[in-house]
């Protein structure tokens, strides 16, 4: 069979991610990849714990976040790694339009959350906290706007990933790219949740 | 199907600027960082000229410090790295019993972007001068360094460190997913074991060199305070990721060569490798103790004495590991027949020498000792013996021993032993000597030093011991000149191997495998031999063979990134912008073309299998 033909319920295997060798290896490289972007989050955590009370005459983080937009900005980005289990559960399913709308959900809901971070940047900007006030300042921008980079080339990458396979059903080839960015997806929220506790529930009361 | 060729064969220029195979890219790979070695080695020859008499005016000091942070920087990143990754690359797919390795376009881009931070690096020298902060670019030197120098050594790092990374995942993917049936993990050749090890190595120690060197990028690019006490910054945080990084590093240069050598003493000793559970567990153990030993390189920080002592502890255990596998090659050659090729004389050169290096480590481990040892000479001897006498003796020993596999012709023994008693005897009379100079108080990294201080003598026979070795070098370079002018082709299996790399016949078919082998234990080629069988057992039927397409992409999107950096360097966001389009441009092109390969036909497979001699 070809691996970029469509496939039918009839011959859909258990797990169509795993299902070529192919397939099999970028899953592994892929968890490998995280394994390695999980150090590099590490080493910038590290940084900001280590220079996070240096705001000179900057606001500190107490006087700095605020919660309520962080929380909304937490929720919309839980929720988006959600939409795209039911994504993934569509593809496992050979349902390719039902997966098309979750993970349009998705998109929607990441940009939402950049939407979010660019106008709490613009705040802090405001208050005086920028990337060259302090060291907290170049830790901070650095440490979050990763991350926040990182939300912003998933969303390129999923929209690419929408429109090349639009018209396209699920085939061995496309099937390993969707689980791969759900992957993605999870680990980019999941770093999402030490910012939000380590940044910034610790900035209010550590 | 017709028996014709099956896809168009690309030519020349265009073949090796596209290629995917494992083959093709561990020669560029071994050209590339033979390239670097000899610029590298050109700027240690300079810093010798210029220490080889006191108050000597061969160069200024600024240039001195170009000098020796280019030395580092070149040979560690750009001459090691890329020399290890040519023989991962020769030699791991075949030793598994793979077709390619597992992602073979990654592999193109990891050597292109390798290639393109080299050329990076070393453009400095031609546009305003080379970084000059030392190899380890330690805050506020490197922060504060007048010129665009320590801008040309963070991004030339970065791009070639992003190619080593996804180059460490391919390797990784490939052993784990890509072993012929039978390969179990414990009967896996020592190298791709090392190989393997380092992988992982890379895997978990480039993410922090690729963030310490965004904050130093930020730092002067875009006026970060990471670094800088004045607004809050902490200069220690760069001593501290760099070393997070940077001691693994060593290992991850250390252990391939501990794998060629285990290859080359079983080879020539005609013996199984002694205690090869061992062998594995002290290279596991090595790989995790090298990531619990970064404070050693910093114990006059002045972290504290609870500190200093558990990074010592840790360090000194590094040496039991290498304990066993120093012994298990000794053991190896005891009661065995030995040939004494050139590799081999590598390989026994090899022993004693790194065994001075972790001596030398080991009295450094010291945090007392280590107060007075600090920034000498000593230092530069000590990782000398570790890294020339350990690494680059190593990787000389696979150079004579892999050739063949990766030329098709063998180098000439009597130019190889020249080549290894001049460059083994320079060895040791340029950095023996170099202990006893830092011990006499003579600091690193200065361009000169006074008259009437007894450092005479010994920096006089440590610059005649640098020309030796630089003898022994060209002598290499004629003998591998002249190997491409004759047909030195012997069989399939010059050396009597015990490895599936040399159960392919001459040359090496564009798929390794006409058949997937069958392996059947450790040294799984000497296993069959044994048997009385001429080869492998096939797992397989003949077939039809799944090939990758090559692909340009690679050496585009490397291009963009090199594009990016002048512009970064030159403070110029347009070109910034231009050079990340084409980078991403390339990529999703990468990512919408459908590139499902092609065959290479049964019959044609075949046809190869009727003319092989083994």
């Amino acid at each position: 069979m070809d691996a970029g033909q469509r496939l039918t319920d009839a011959n859909f295997p258990e797990h169509p991610e795993k299902a070529t060798l192919e397939g099999k290896n970028k899953f592994l490289g892929f968890w490998l990849f995280l394994g390695g972007e999980t150090v590099l989050f590490a080493t910038l955590f590290g940084t900001y714990l280590g220079l996070r009370h240096m705001n000179m005459d900057g606001p500190s983080t107490e006087e700095l976040f605020k919660l309520p937009t962080v929380f909304l900005a937490t929720m919309l980005l839980l929720t988006s790694s959600l939409t795209s289990v039911y994504a993934v559960l569509a593809l496992k399913q050979n349902r390719v339009r039902t997966l098309q709308k979750w993970f349009i959900i998705t998109l929607i809901l990441g940009l939402g959350f950049l939407g979010l971070e660019v106008y709490e940047f613009m705040e802090y900007v405001h208050e005086g906290h920028t990337f060259t006030s302090s060291a907290f300042g170049s830790a901070f921008y650095t440490l979050v706007g990763f991350h926040g980079g990182h939300v912003a080339f998933g969303c390129l990458w999923i929209i690419t990933l929408l429109i090349r396979n639009w018209n396209r059903g699920i085939t061995l080839v496309n099937a390993p790219k969707y689980y791969l960015f759900a992957l993605y997806w999870h680990f980019v929220d999941v770093v999402w949740v030490f910012i939000f506790t380590v940044v910034y529930l610790m900035g209010k009361v550590g | 199907m017709s028996t014709h060729a099956s896809h168009k064969k690309r030519s020349g220029l265009m073949d090796w600027l596209t290629t995917v195979d494992h083959k093709k890219i561990g020669i560029l790979y071994l050209i590339a960082g033979g390239f670097f070695f000899i610029i590298g080695g050109l700027e240690a020859m300079f810093m010798r000229i210029q220490l080889f008499k006191p108050e000597n005016d061969f160069v200024a000091a600024e240039t001195f410090n170009q000098l020796l942070t280019m030395h580092g920087t070149t040979m560690i990143f750009f001459a090691a790295m890329p020399l290890i990754f040519a023989f991962m690359n020769a030699v791991v797919p075949l030793q598994i019993g793979a077709r390619d390795v597992a992602f073979p376009f990654v592999n193109a881009l990891g050597f292109w972007l390798f290639f393109f931070g080299g050329v990076l690096l070393n453009l400095s020298w031609l546009l305003g001068g080379a970084p000059d902060a030392g190899w380890t670019a330690y805050a506020p030197l490197s922060t504060t360094s007048e010129g665009s120098g320590v801008d040309f050594y963070v991004l030339g790092l970065q791009i070639s460190g992003a190619g080593t990374l996804v180059g460490g995942i391919n390797f990784l993917v490939t052993i784990i997913n890509m072993r012929a049936p039978g390969m179990t993990f414990m009967r896996m050749p020592l190298f791709t074991w090392t190989a393997f090890v380092t992988s992982g190595l890379i895997l978990f120690a480039f993410p922090p060199l690729t963030i310490g060197l965004f904050m130093l990028m930020f730092e002067r690019v875009f006026d970060a305070n990471f670094f800088n006490p004045d607004n809050g910054g902490n200069i220690l945080i760069w001593e501290h990721i760099f070393w997070i990084f940077g001691h693994p590093e060593v290992y991850i240069l250390i252990l391939p060569s501990f794998g060629a050598i285990s290859e080359v003493v079983a080879t020539f000793s005609r013996k199984r490798l002694f205690g090869y559970s061992a062998m594995v567990f002290a290279t596991v153990l090595i790989g995790f103790l090298g990531f619990m030993v970064w404070v050693h390189h910093m114990f006059t920080v002045g972290l504290g004495p609870v500190a200093n002592s558990i990074f010592a502890v840790a360090t000194m255990a590094i040496a039991v590991p290498t304990g066993v596998k120093i012994f298990n090659w000794l053991f190896t050659m005891w009661g065995g027949k030995i040939v004494f090729s050139t590799a081999m004389l590598w390989a026994v050169g090899f022993i004693p020498t790194f065994v001075m290096g972790g001596v030398t480590g080991v009295m450094l481990a010291i945090p007392s000792a280590d107060y007075q040892f600090h920034d000498s000479y000593f230092v530069v001897a000590h990782f000398h013996y570790v890294i020339v006498g350990g690494v680059i003796l190593g990787l000389f020993a696979g150079l004579y021993y892999w050739y063949p596999r990766m030329f098709n012709r063998v180098l000439n023994e009597t130019l190889g032993k020249i080549h290894f008693w001049t460059f083994f005897i320079g060895f040791h009379l340029t950095f023996f000597p170099q202990h006893f100079l830092g011990l006499m108080g003579m600091p690193r990294r200065v361009f000169t030093y006074l008259s009437g201080q007894d450092l005479d003598q010994l920096n006089f026979i440590s610059t005649i011991g640098a020309f030796l070795m630089a003898i022994g070098t060209i002598v290499l370079f004629i003998n591998v000149i002249i190997s491409t002018s004759k047909k030195y082709a012997p069989s399939s299996d010059p050396w009597h191997g015990r490895t599936l790399e040399w159960a392919i016949p001459y040359p090496t078919p564009e798929y390794n495998f006409a058949q997937t082998p069958l392996v059947r234990g450790l040294d799984a080629f000497w296993v069959e031999k044994a048997a009385g069988n001429k080869g492998m057992t096939p797992a397989e039927p003949v077939g039809d063979i799944h090939m990758p397409n090559p692909s340009i992409l690679p050496l585009i999107m490397s291009i963009g990134l090199f594009v990016a950096a002048f512009g970064l360097i030159y403070d110029t966001m347009t070109v910034v912008v231009i050079g990340m389009a084409i980078t991403f441009i390339s990529m999703f092109f990468r990512s919408v073309i459908d590139d499902h390969g092609f065959h290479i036909h049964k019959e044609e497979v075949e046809e190869d299998l009727k003319g092989v001699k083994l």
